[in-house]
């Protein structure tokens, strides 16, 4: 670095820039290798048990608990996938988990939105209470609620329904916090002159609110889906039929009990695999929606 | 948070039926529940459950002086302060690696985020083989260096840095997002004088970037505290089941398990009682951080 500082100013001559030059250009290579080097490391490190969860599910079993443990698929995916499919039912665990995960994140949107658009557009004298309701929820997460809000599922007659999967956790604070966030971000002049065109409220909120909305909703959608097939404590405490499993839960019956069961952990990482796969595909598809959803409403 | 909002449609009852769905689902199953629990958090019922008392704070006072109770705040503070600082660290140093002019940048910055699509209770599978006292290849991987035999099922310091290191993985993402946001904002001038005065790249870092960073760094504290304290169930539930003995029990494991198994109404809902203190506290911490954002 010191002799680049004392030589390019100076470039008395060609060859002393040439030199210069090529110093920048080694020093560029230097720090690019150094760059992607840390990068790998650090992507290495993260996402070696996903690697490795993935590379056992390809193995038999006796290459699954194999000493040295080996770090390269092997050819009994097809196998292994078919196994944990039909012991773990994970056609219908799968199809509960996108049809709850699906409908929780479509009724928060919906929610929200009316919620969000009643706040932001409208004046009425409840508006303080219903406001501080919603945010309210933010302080009473599942776990604290455990015991009574079964109660109140069992006396709906809600158990083991997709009704008592999915209603009870469609109001969502953060959703309708997001979404005022960003409707106070609309023009004020788009209602106005809606209003002079003579359109009312809800004609101002399908053809005009709405349609901007678009991209938000989206993000959004992306991290309630995620989300929502990532809840866990819920669907454990309201199902107890194996046919209203969700995937996050009914895989754990794949584990094999030490001692009686053959320890059959390639077949387990197989339905791991296929439990993690539809929100990490979410995350990879649709990144930059994802991302936004994460951070904020676009200003 | 102000409610001057621009209020600019008049009318008297559509605002009204459009909040409606959102407030009865929310009376419904949120206020009415935790109102049953600070109801039921001041009475006991009778052991052939036929009659109810009215016991006063006498559940509260049972519960702050029950050991195990007093275990699982150890468990959670232990456990919480584990994930937050994990968490903050490893996606600080991933944020930061993935914030240089590297070619192939995008693709660095999607496989960081990757496991946050990942549940807790998936990933707790995943971590469970992995630090399988038998088979799992940390295990193996430790077994050239000691002798300590790394034993979850019984060593409780083991299952407990177990569950911290799976909620950690699985929060990462999230951090990691934020870490690169924030990074985003720091103007390339202030780096590039700094540089030009001679720093090196640590004291940029230490004196330029994390100074800056400063807002998002106490923000993802408590949003890690937020998450290691109420979310992470699914993967205490996978791995540990609160074991070995009450080891790795957690503040909401054990609600769930006094409640919901045990059935034990007065203790789990007083339980609940000091759970819904916490979230108010936090909930509160994390608003004051999110105003400050808005208006920096």
């Amino acid at each position: 670095m010191k002799s680049l500082a004392e030589l390019a100013p100076a470039g008395r001559d060609k060859a002393a820039a040439r030199v210069s030059r090529r110093v920048v250009a080694r020093k560029i290579a230097r720090d690019q290798i150094a760059a992607h080097l840390g990068m790998i490391a650090a992507v290495a490190v993260i996402s070696f048990p996903l690697y490795y969860a993935f590379v056992i599910s390809t193995q038999s079993m006796d290459q699954a608990i194999s000493r040295p443990p080996l770090l390269l698929p092997s050819v009994h995916a097809v196998s292994n996938y078919v196994q944990a499919w039909v012991r773990a039912d994970m056609g219908r665990l799968l199809l509960n988990s996108l049809v709850v995960a699906g409908a929780t994140a479509a009724g928060k949107i919906v929610l929200s939105l009316l919620s969000a658009f009643a706040i932001v557009y409208f004046d009425f004298r409840l508006k303080g209470l219903v406001f501080w309701m919603i945010f309210v929820t933010l302080m009473l997460p599942v776990p604290i609620r455990i015991v009574p809000t079964y109660q109140v599922i069992s006396d709906l007659g809600w158990l083991n329904t997709y009704t008592g999967l999915t209603v009870p956790l469609i109001a969502s604070a953060t959703g309708t916090f997001l979404l005022r966030q960003f409707f106070r971000t609309v023009p004020a002049e788009l209602a106005e002159a809606a209003q002079l065109d003579g359109a009312g409220p809800m004609r101002f909120f399908w053809s005009i609110l709405l349609p901007n909305s678009v991209t938000n909703l989206a993000a959004l959608f992306v991290v309630l889906f995620i989300s929502g097939w990532n809840e866990y404590l819920w669907p454990l405490m309201i199902t107890t039929s194996a046919e209203m499993r969700v995937v996050v839960v009914g895989i754990q019956n794949l584990l094999p009990n030490t001692g009686t069961d053959l320890p059959e952990w390639n077949v387990v990482m197989a339905g791991a695999m296929m439990a993690l796969l539809p929100p990490v595909l979410v995350v990879l598809g649709l990144q930059r929606w994802f991302v936004q959803g994460l951070l904020g409403p676009e200003k | 948070m102000s409610l001057l909002e621009r209020a600019v449609f008049k009318n008297r009852w559509l605002p009204y039926v459009l909040v409606l769905p959102q407030v009865v689902i929310t009376l419904v199953f949120f206020f009415w529940p935790a109102f049953q629990s600070l109801r039921l958090s001041l009475l006991r019922v009778s052991p052939f459950g036929d009659r109810v008392f009215f016991v006063g704070l006498r559940n509260f006072q049972q519960l702050f002086s029950s050991v195990e109770y007093r275990i699982s705040v150890v468990n959670t503070i232990v456990f919480t302060l584990g994930v937050t600082f994990v968490t903050l660290i490893v996606s600080l140093v991933a944020a930061l690696l993935a914030n240089q002019k590297i070619r192939g940048r995008p693709l660095y910055r999607t496989l960081l985020l990757v496991p946050y699509g990942i549940a807790p209770p998936v990933a707790g599978v995943v971590w469970l083989f992995l630090f399988h006292p038998a088979y799992g290849i940390v295990q193996y991987l430790f077994s050239f260096f000691t002798d300590w035999e790394l034993n979850w099922y019984v060593d409780g310091a083991v299952a407990m840095a177990l569950v911290i290191l799976t909620s950690a993985w699985t929060h990462l993402g999230y951090d990691i997002a934020f870490f690169l946001a924030g990074l985003q904002l720091i103007p390339r001038e202030l780096l590039e004088a700094a540089s030009v005065d001679g720093a090196t790249p640590f004291q940029r870092l230490l004196h330029v970037t994390l100074p800056l960073l400063s807002p998002v760094i106490f923000f993802l504290v408590v949003m890690n505290m937020i998450y290691a304290l109420f979310d992470t169930f699914g993967v205490i539930h996978a791995i540990t089941r609160g074991g070995p003995g009450t080891a790795t029990e957690t503040l909401v494991y054990k609600a769930y398990k006094d409640g919901f198994l045990a059935m034990n109404m007065g203790s789990s809902s007083a339980q609940s009682v000091v759970l819904m203190v916490l979230a108010i506290i936090f909930t509160w911490l994390q608003f004051r951080f999110i105003e400050r954002r808005v208006s920096y």
